[in-house]
């Protein structure tokens, strides 16, 4: 099969509204009779089933979690970018299109980012509307930040917790649909089966997690908004819940994996304390904005940061990055941490962390301002301390609040101690232009998809993402679609297709229940974890990746023989779901590594030992790998498909923040 | 490392909805930089590994902002630290030595699914009634075309701070969910996207609150006290009085 990305003709910024108007169009009365199956209740998700149920066709809903409302979008801390500029700082559409696509070093897909960057202007007016309560100015307008690989103020934010009051802004929306009887929720359902009719998606089958029933579902089309896969590392600041299950199934039903490897680690999370840790905590790029990121001059240095006077501390990132300082992009700052570090300048217990200091603009920055609103002349330290703290506190209050109860040491008055954690995926199933899988009828949304991020995706940019796939994308392309698909009835799911993969599925539940081992399922993530961290984390080396490859087979081999799962399959059993969902992770950790050590360039977050500058930057190879790799389950190995990529209206440069 | 803590731990056990449940009694080392739930994935790989069932409990950001980690700790929802929710408790809020008593959310309108896992889908189901402003996506103007004072925008976000996590009503002797419904209506009622439906949205969000079976509110004041995101009793009084007005203008 060739891959068709479908992308329209045309110069790039009209694409999209070229599109619009010539898409073919379902009727009213015609979506009513036509019925969509919606995976997944984040930003993607809650804002799809909304807002095709609000168009008139039948939707099915389904979460793991207990409410649709849980959704790890709702974990989201620092902002979403749109190119309002109302900062009139000069941004725009095309800038903003044009940051994104360098961003993500020069590996997404122009007219999918120039079609986003279209998008992002109207998704901040649908969020007002609802009564999402974003951060304002005095006067009454919208307030913005920076973050990182920009050189505008274009993040709109509701405190740190700017994923919650979207998400909760979506999820109204799809209760609004689910109240007027537009869209059947099943929250509790896990999706472990794709259903396929004639080559087409045609249903799922998902598992009441409360009673343990499997459950046969139709739909004309299948969405799988499903989130990233980053708990493949055990350790990551995804939720605990979060898998690959419903992605991983498509993909074995047929649908190409685009860039498994491009994975996102974020440099400022809290660092790891101890064996038993289950998930590691961001802090969020927004603090890049106010917190100077700085390490000891002196190897093995034990004085306390406060204690470090002023020119004896490194702030490598305004030391090697002056256009940019600390707001360089996740995949820089996280190698530059990792660098210090590794050559014996991390601080606290492990050595394996950083400084993020407020102090400077906490001082300097806001009590000075403050100070003199207050006509104050000449205010001491202690003055602008009090003073500047009370806005650093408006500003970024819940995430001190959180950092302190978490590592029990006050960052008002001690530098935050960092270090990059697994954040994001940018990697995920292959979709053309209209967000379509390689199977017919199934498409995937936001981070499930691979398409908008290249091999980095910078801050703010993944909550824009999802709900532009879910307000105004796909209710347009989906159309391209349906509009043959009207005169389909509704399938029984008593058809043999439905049987099977319901057999399927519960032949594989029955599996993992007769292993009846001694291990947990949980040992086996963590050590999978490990695998994936030490040798396709970070970085990566062709003799790294090769060990890794074997390592998991092996490790899979094992599971499959000693794992033991307690309790029985028809009741409420979290130790099974989890069985289920550790099973994928894998099979996928394979196949992320067999991506890594195909692609012999850095790129991103994608950085391979061997190919680097002098000064260790990534080293591209365009001539190469300017590629989407998109992989092909054959069973027991994958075969390699690539999508060229074109840059018709951005120059290709060497990615400097320097 | 820190030095470990012995502890000796209480949980009610219930197989499901229909049994009838009891405490059993666990030991555990714990250290005390662990989470609460970090405590918990300890004891069930314990019991994983001598053949025994885990405890099965809500959990899934371990952030404090999903709302989905539901336990009462001593007697209090989300244990003895205020403003803050299970998963983000730590164990060196205890001491060496102490018995710890972890029970589910207690309300009709919450029923046991398993252990300490309880069913919360009342509070969707009060949403959905009418916790929401009705605008289609397409419809919106733009964004900085209404503006809305600092201070109103604020306020409005503290209530729409609520995760939804259950706490007001296990706190609560009457298991009233005032509280939650109460930072729902005050964040739409304090905006102007809000107020075409301002009316009809508490009447239909209180109607949808007593169907569920929650209880009335008697103004103790332990909803806000135990609420892990700290919202304020006062949108308990904003409540009222939009549910008063409402009525008023027969609605």
């Amino acid at each position: 099969m060739t891959l068709e990305s479908k992308i329209p003709a045309g110069n790039v910024a009209d694409k999209w509204t070229q599109y619009k108007s010539s898409v073919p169009l379902v009727n009213p009365a015609n979506k009513r009779q036509l019925e969509i199956i919606v995976v997944g209740t984040g930003l993607a998700g809650a804002s799809a089933a909304a807002t095709l149920a609000e168009m008139g066709y039948k939707v099915k809903a389904f979460c793991f979690q207990d409410s649709p409302r849980r959704a790890h979008s709702i974990a989201a801390q620092g902002g979403i970018n749109a190119a309002k500029n109302y900062q009139n700082d000069g941004d725009s559409i095309h800038r903003l299109f044009y940051d994104t696509i360098k961003g993500g070093d020069y590996r997404a897909r122009e007219a999918n980012v120039h079609r986003l960057a279209e998008c992002s202007t109207s998704i901040i007016d649908q969020c007002v509307a609802q009564g999402v309560p974003f951060a304002r100015e005095y006067g009454g307008t919208l307030s913005n930040r920076s973050f990182g690989g920009t050189q505008v103020q274009r993040t709109f934010y509701a405190a740190g917790q700017t994923g919650q009051q979207l998400l909760l802004g979506a999820y109204s929306g799809l209760e609004r649909q689910v109240g007027l009887g537009n869209v059947k929720m099943y929250a509790r359902h896990e999706m472990v089966e794709v259903v396929k009719i004639d080559g087409k998606a045609r249903g799922i089958i998902a598992r009441n997690l409360v009673t343990g029933e499997l459950e046969r579902h139709f739909g004309h089309a299948v969405l799988l908004c499903t989130g990233g896969y980053g708990n493949v590392f055990y350790l990551s600041t995804n939720a605990m819940g979060s898998n690959v299950t419903a992605a991983w199934k498509a993909h074995k039903a047929g649908a190409y994996f685009g860039n498994p490897c491009f994975t996102q680690i974020h440099p400022t999370c809290i660092p790891v304390s101890g064996h038993y840790q289950s998930k590691l905590t961001l802090m969020s790029e927004s603090l890049r904005n106010d917190g100077r990121i700085w390490v000891p001059k002196k190897q093995n240095d034990d004085r306390h940061p406060n204690d470090i006077p002023e020119d004896e501390r490194d702030y490598y990132l305004e030391r090697r990055y002056p256009a940019f300082g600390n707001l360089v992009p996740r995949d820089i700052a996280s190698r530059a941490a990792k660098e210090r570090c590794d050559a014996g300048y991390g601080v606290g217990q492990s050595k394996m962390a950083v400084y993020l200091d407020f102090k400077y603009n906490m001082m300097q920055r806001y009590g000075r301002t403050e100070a003199s609103k207050l006509n104050i002349t000449n205010p001491d330290d202690e003055t602008l301390i009090r003073l500047g703290k009370e806005v650093v506190k408006e500003k970024y209050g819940n995430l001190f609040d959180m950092y302190k109860q978490i590592t029990n040491e006050d960052p008002y008055e001690t530098p935050m101690r960092i270090y990059p954690a697994v954040h994001y995926t940018m990697g995920g199933l292959w979709v053309d232009y209209d967000l379509m899988t390689t199977v017919p009828g199934m498409y995937a949304l936001g981070e499930a998809n691979f398409s908008d991020h290249g091999a980095n995706r910078l801050g703010a940019s993944a909550l824009m993402q999802g709900l532009a796939d879910g307000y105004f994308v796909i209710p347009i392309t989906i159309g391209n679609y349906l509009s043959k698909e009207i005169h389909t009835k509704p399938i029984s799911t008593d058809h043999e297709a439905f049987v099977a993969a319901e057999k399927t599925a519960n032949d594989r539940i029955q599996q993992l229940m007769n292993i009846n081992g001694t291990r947990t399922v949980e040992s086996y993530h963590r050590e999978l974890g490990l695998i994936m961290w030490n040798k396709c984390g970070m970085a990566r080396s062709e003799k790294g990746l090769k060990e890794a490859i074997a390592e998991i087979q092996a490790l899979r081999a094992d599971f499959y023989k000693n794992v033991r799962i307690p309790g029985s399959i028809n009741e409420f059993n979290p130790e099974l779901d989890k069985a289920g969902r550790v099973a994928d992770f894998l099979e996928l950790g394979e196949l992320m590594c067999v991506d890594a050590l195909q692609r012999n360039e850095s790129c991103g977050g994608h950085f391979r030992e061997e190919f680097q500058t002098e000064e260790g930057e990534a080293l591209r190879d365009d001539a190469n790998y300017m590629y989407v790799s998109a992989w092909e389950n054959k069973g027991d190995s994958w075969e390699l498909h690539k999508e060229e990529l074109k840059y018709e209206n951005i120059k290709i440069q060497q990615r400097s923040y320097k | 490392m820190s030095k470990l803590m012995k502890l000796n731990l209480k949980v009610w056990r219930q197989k499901n909805a229909e049994s009838a449940g009891n405490f059993e009694e666990y030991k555990i080392d714990a250290s005390p930089d662990m989470s609460f739930l970090e405590m918990f994935d300890v004891l069930n790989e314990q019991l994983i590994e001598t053949g025994k069932e885990p405890v099965a409990f809500d959990h899934d950001c371990r952030e404090g902002i999903c709302g989905m980690c539901s336990m009462v700790i001593d007697g209090r929802p989300h244990g003895p630290k205020q403003g803050v929710t299970t998963c983000q408790l730590h164990m060196r809020s205890f001491n060496d030595g102490d018995t710890i008593t972890v029970e589910p959310w207690r309300a009709n309108g919450f029923p046991v699914i398993k252990d300490l896992t309880v069913n919360r889908s009342a509070f969707d189901r009060i949403i959905a009634s009418g916790g929401f402003v009705s605008t289609n996506a397409g419809n919106a103007v733009d964004a900085n075309s209404i503006l809305v004072p600092k201070e109103i925008a604020d306020e409005a976000f503290e209530a729409a701070t609520c995760i939804g996590c259950g706490a007001c009503v296990s706190a609560c002797k009457n298991a009233s969910a005032m509280l939650f419904v109460g930072a729902k209506v005050t964040q739409l009622a304090m905006l102007p996207q809000g107020q075409p439906e301002r009316q009809s949205r508490v009447v239909a969000m209180v109607n949808q609150m007593d169907a569920e079976g929650f209880g009335a509110c008697t103004n103790t004041g332990a909803c806000a006290a135990e609420c892990p995101k700290q919202i304020p009793l006062s949108v308990i009084a904003t409540l009222n009085r939009e549910y008063i007005s409402a009525k008023m203008n027969g609605k």
